[in-house]
């Protein structure tokens, strides 16, 4: 980041930059999270920068643009989509600026990147924000002229006279522009005139990713810092009862062991850290310790109990959603023709990014500097801020890329303990969990049951459908929302209304706590991850109940809402279902909407030995407005890879608090030669822009094992499972 | 601690380890070379992936021990010096990473793949990458480009012999 921008800098400041240095225009905006009624100032005519104020441009007299990026990079692609964003109203190519993702500073607003939400949320701020910029440099440009602003356009970072060769830099611009008004309500530009949304353009990040360059939290390396590795309980919430560090201080490169503790929101553990000059020598430390562990009451966790619980929580009708229910689901059961029930489980899944975590975190004098791969910078700053005691404008968090996260790291436990560490010692330190820590120590995405129960009439149309969400909540057990007497809001994803309109007349979802201490945490796409699986598989035992083909089930029960409807039909185009069925192939369909975007795959298996093989995956995506159609595919893809990932491949259980699985030899991910050919198809769309990192996963499962249903003429409802032994 | 010489990206490092110390470690901590990652510690992803004589090793469970001082490694950073090997411009054109973690230990397997089989039919491919895990799953991308850098490595011998 420049150094202007991190001082406060008054109006007098600005003007004497202006004049000696580099001049710069730094535009901000209110009201961020809703997008709307967006005000835009121009903070040089603000006498201090107030909290409220969301600097996102810079530009210097030599005409070089710096754009702000809140939202951080974990694969999706925020570092061009984002500031792509404002360049494509400010008129500046994105090889022509420079990108710097934002410090967790108030003045940025909400930086998590998280709920597929960057793009859907930041689409008119981004652009009122460039479009601002913009309007200010014509003005100024017009004025230096002495023409109308009507005569002048902007392009490619310069301004230019219609009709004539005379253009001027906006370097040479910007200390003017910065003394005009900011426009309340720029004018944003008709989608037909854009020149970079909707355009495959490449991804600015990607040479640095291909050539080493590219720097990671893994890569941090700050002088004077220290490498720590953490012996981290082997059952989650175990305590300290002695240990002996003798041994590892005398190893060489050691110069610390330390009792430590890992802070998370809902319990704190204990924990013993090797601290030395290398990070071998620190793992190596590490396997001297001799630490006795004391099991605490915590640790009587199970996951086989934890779904016994489920099933029992099933059995009664848990808290109603009121919005969405329709009619009265007891009634339209008792007088069914055709009563079908049935129960589909989902496992705790760890997230398992390629880089694990860690975190360099210096704590000098009242104040934190940490440089590490965090999806949230704004909500670690507070996070840390509250651990520490610290002020919040103390803490300042240097985002660097993300090498996966999925979730992950919005939860920053890896992040305190680095803290935690370097408070001590009063030294940077650098923690690096193990593969096996990221394997063991969760959060996990929580292991759900969803109990359906559904009614039809003689001529096979739905008279009833229930959804029983039976569950861990994420709200109550990370954000300590009580939940005594409703549902879990967060939890209904994916099948509420908005997200599954299939016309049922009688209709209720709902939801049964049931808590664990087994640490959880939204893992991609979250509850929609695991509610579709219930909700898609149930849709297709229904439609075959009913003698009736999948997708015209789907078709007549979507019939009001046009949008799925073109999805699905676009869908059987793609895969040509209506050939695949007549030639007798198992197609599997699936359709959600989570995040608010609508994806639908079609999985072509075929039978083999006990179990079937996957030929081909077909998807259609309407995310709305598409930024980057290549990066929305990749991103498909990506969700298809890691949602077959987790329906046929791998799972957490716990037994006494212990995490049964360690590493990748256990905890197994598709490779390259188990992945099918896919092919995604991005609807075009002038709609708003809904999500895009995660819309694709929950379809996955569901999509397959419809299909092993038709190859194999068995359900699966319980997850993961054997694809060669159904 | 022992004195150990090894020849990586064609430069001479003498380094002070441990000799249990893995190779990963050393090219990180002590040549200060980061584009090598961490993944597993056990040769199970392969983002640690480097070339040793030309053949991708798993640095993360190889001992400096185990390396003579003429053995020639390769990291990412000495596969081009300025992002031009045909794997590296091929990952560009086909916009292969997303989050980029695994692509260093992706591209020098396939470096290697190319080397000895300048044809390789997807079979082949799916046993070079066996090692390398993309949590991302790019493996679709990675594929269509290890495809047309084969191309473009066979166009290059065709113009260079004419």
């Amino acid at each position: 980041m420049s150094a202007n921008t991190t001082k406060q800098t008054s109006r007098r400041d600005f003007i004497k930059i202006s004049a000696q240095t580099a001049a710069f225009l730094a535009i901000g905006f209110e009201n961020l999270a809703n997008g709307k009624g967006v005000k835009v100032r121009n903070l040089a005519h603000e006498p201090h920068i107030g909290v409220e104020i969301n600097p996102y441009v810079l530009i210097n007299e030599s005409g070089k643009v710096t754009l702000f990026n809140a939202r951080p990079d974990m694969g999706q692609g925020t570092s061009q989509s984002i500031p792509m964003l404002i360049a494509e109203e400010l008129e500046v190519r994105l090889d022509q600026v420079e990108i710097v993702t934002s410090d967790g500073s108030a003045k940025f607003g909400s930086q998590l990147s998280g709920g597929s939400s960057s793009v859907s949320t930041r689409y008119l701020p981004m652009r009122t924000v460039g479009a601002a910029v913009k309007e200010m440099l014509v003005q100024a440009a017009a004025n230096h002229w002495h023409v109308p602003v009507s005569a002048c356009y902007a392009k490619e970072g310069r301004v230019y006279q219609k009709n004539k060769t005379i253009s001027l830099g906006y370097g040479e611009l910007v200390a003017s522009a910065a003394k005009l008004p900011v426009p309340s309500s720029p004018v944003l530009k008709n989608p037909a005139d854009f020149t970079q949304i909707g355009k495959s353009l490449p991804r600015p990040e990607i040479p640095s990713k291909v050539n080493g360059t590219a720097k990671f939290g893994m890569d941090v390396v700050i002088p004077g810092m220290l490498y720590a590795s953490i012996a981290h309980a082997p059952s989650i919430h175990a305590k300290v009862k002695s240990y002996h560090g003798e041994k590892a201080i005398a190893s060489p490169g050691v110069k610390f062991v330390l009792k430590t503790e890992r802070k998370m929101p809902h319990a704190s553990t204990e924990a013993v850290a090797v601290l030395a000059d290398s990070y071998w020598a620190a793992l190596k430390g590490k396997r001297l310790l001799d630490i006795e562990w004391e099991s605490t009451e915590a640790d009587a966790m199970n996951t086989e109990k934890y779904f016994n619980q489920l099933k029992e929580a099933g059995k009664s009708p848990g808290f109603e959603y009121k919005e969405s229910l329709t009619g009265d689901v007891n009634k339209a059961f008792a007088g069914a023709n055709q009563l079908i029930e049935a129960s589909y489980q989902t496992p705790f899944l760890a997230h398992a990014p390629m880089e694990p975590e860690n975190a360099t975190v210096y704590v000098q004098d009242g104040k934190v500097e940490v440089w590490a791969p965090v999806q949230g910078p704004d909500s670690l700053v507070t996070e840390l801020a509250t651990y520490l005691g610290f002020k919040k404008e103390h803490v300042k968090i240097n985002v660097t890329f993300l090498g996966g996260a999925f979730g992950r790291k919005a939860y920053y436990d890896y992040v305190l303990e680095a803290a935690h560490l370097s408070k001590q010692i009063n030294a940077p330190v650098k923690v690096i969990w193990t593969r096996e820590d990221d394997t063991q120590q969760g959060p996990f995405r929580p292991g759900m049951l969803s109990v359906m129960k559904g009614a039809l009439d003689a001529q096979g149309k739905v008279q009833a459908f229930e959804h029983r969400l039976n569950g861990a909540s994420i709200l109550n057990q990370v954000f300590q929302v009580p939940l005594d007497n409703a549902p879990d809001p967060w939890a209904e994803e994916g099948i509420n209304l908005p997200d599954s309109p299939y016309t049922f007349p009688n209709r209720r979802n709902s939801f049964s706590l049931v808590k664990t201490k087994i640490p959880i945490l939204w893992w991609r796409s979250v509850y929609a991850s695991t509610n579709l699986f219930g909700q898609e598989s149930f849709i297709d035992e229904l439609a075959h109940h009913a003698k009736k083909d999948p997708l015209a089930f789907r078709l007549e029960l979507l019939a009001g809402s046009p949008r799925f409807v073109e999805v699905l039909k676009k869908l059987a185009e793609l895969s040509n279902y209506q050939q695949l069925k007549a030639q007798g192939k198992a197609v599997g369909i699936a359709i959600a909407r989570s995040f608010s975007s609508i994806c639908a795959h079609a999985i072509v298996v075929e039978k083999q030995g006990n179990g079937v093989l996957i030929k081909k995956v077909y998807s259609v995506i309407d995310c709305g407005v598409a930024i980057n159609p290549r990066n929305i595919k990749a991103q498909v893809q990506s969700n298809i890879t890691m949602g077959l990932t987790a329906a046929i491949k791998n799972e957490i259980t716990v037994v006494n608090g212990q995490t049964q699985q360690s590493n990748f030899h256990d905890y197994a991910v598709l490779r390259q030669g188990e992945i099918p050919e896919m092919e995604v198809f991005v609807m075009p769309s002038s709609e708003a822009p809904g999500g895009v990192g995660e819309p694709g996963l929950p379809p996955v499962a569901p999509a397959l094992c419809n299909a092993v249903f038709l190859a194999t003429g068995k359900r699966v409802r319980t997850l993961p499972f054997d694809i060669s032994n159904v | 601690m022992s004195k150990y010489s090894i020849k990586l990206n064609g430069k001479k490092h003498l380094v002070d380890v441990a000799s249990d110390t893995p190779l990963l470690w050393v090219i990180r901590d002590e040549i200060g070379m980061t584009g090598t990652k961490f993944g597993c510690g056990m040769g199970l992803c392969g983002a640690c992936t480097v070339l040793l004589n030309g053949h991708p090793i798993r640095s993360c469970s190889t001992p400096i021990s185990s390396i003579k001082p003429e053995d020639k490694l390769i990291s990412i950073e000495g596969l081009s010096t300025t992002t031009s090997h045909p794997v590296q411009l091929a990952w560009i054109k086909e916009q292969v990473p997303q989050c980029g973690y695994c692509q260093s230990g992706q591209i020098l397997a396939v470096a290697a793949l190319l080397d000895s089989n300048p044809n390789p039919t997807d079979q082949d491919i799916d046993t070079a990458l066996a090692g390398n895990i993309c949590r991302c799953g790019t493996y679709q991308d990675m594929r269509k480009a290890i495809h047309a850098a084969a191309k473009s490595m066979k166009s290059q011998t065709k113009t260079k012999s004419k």
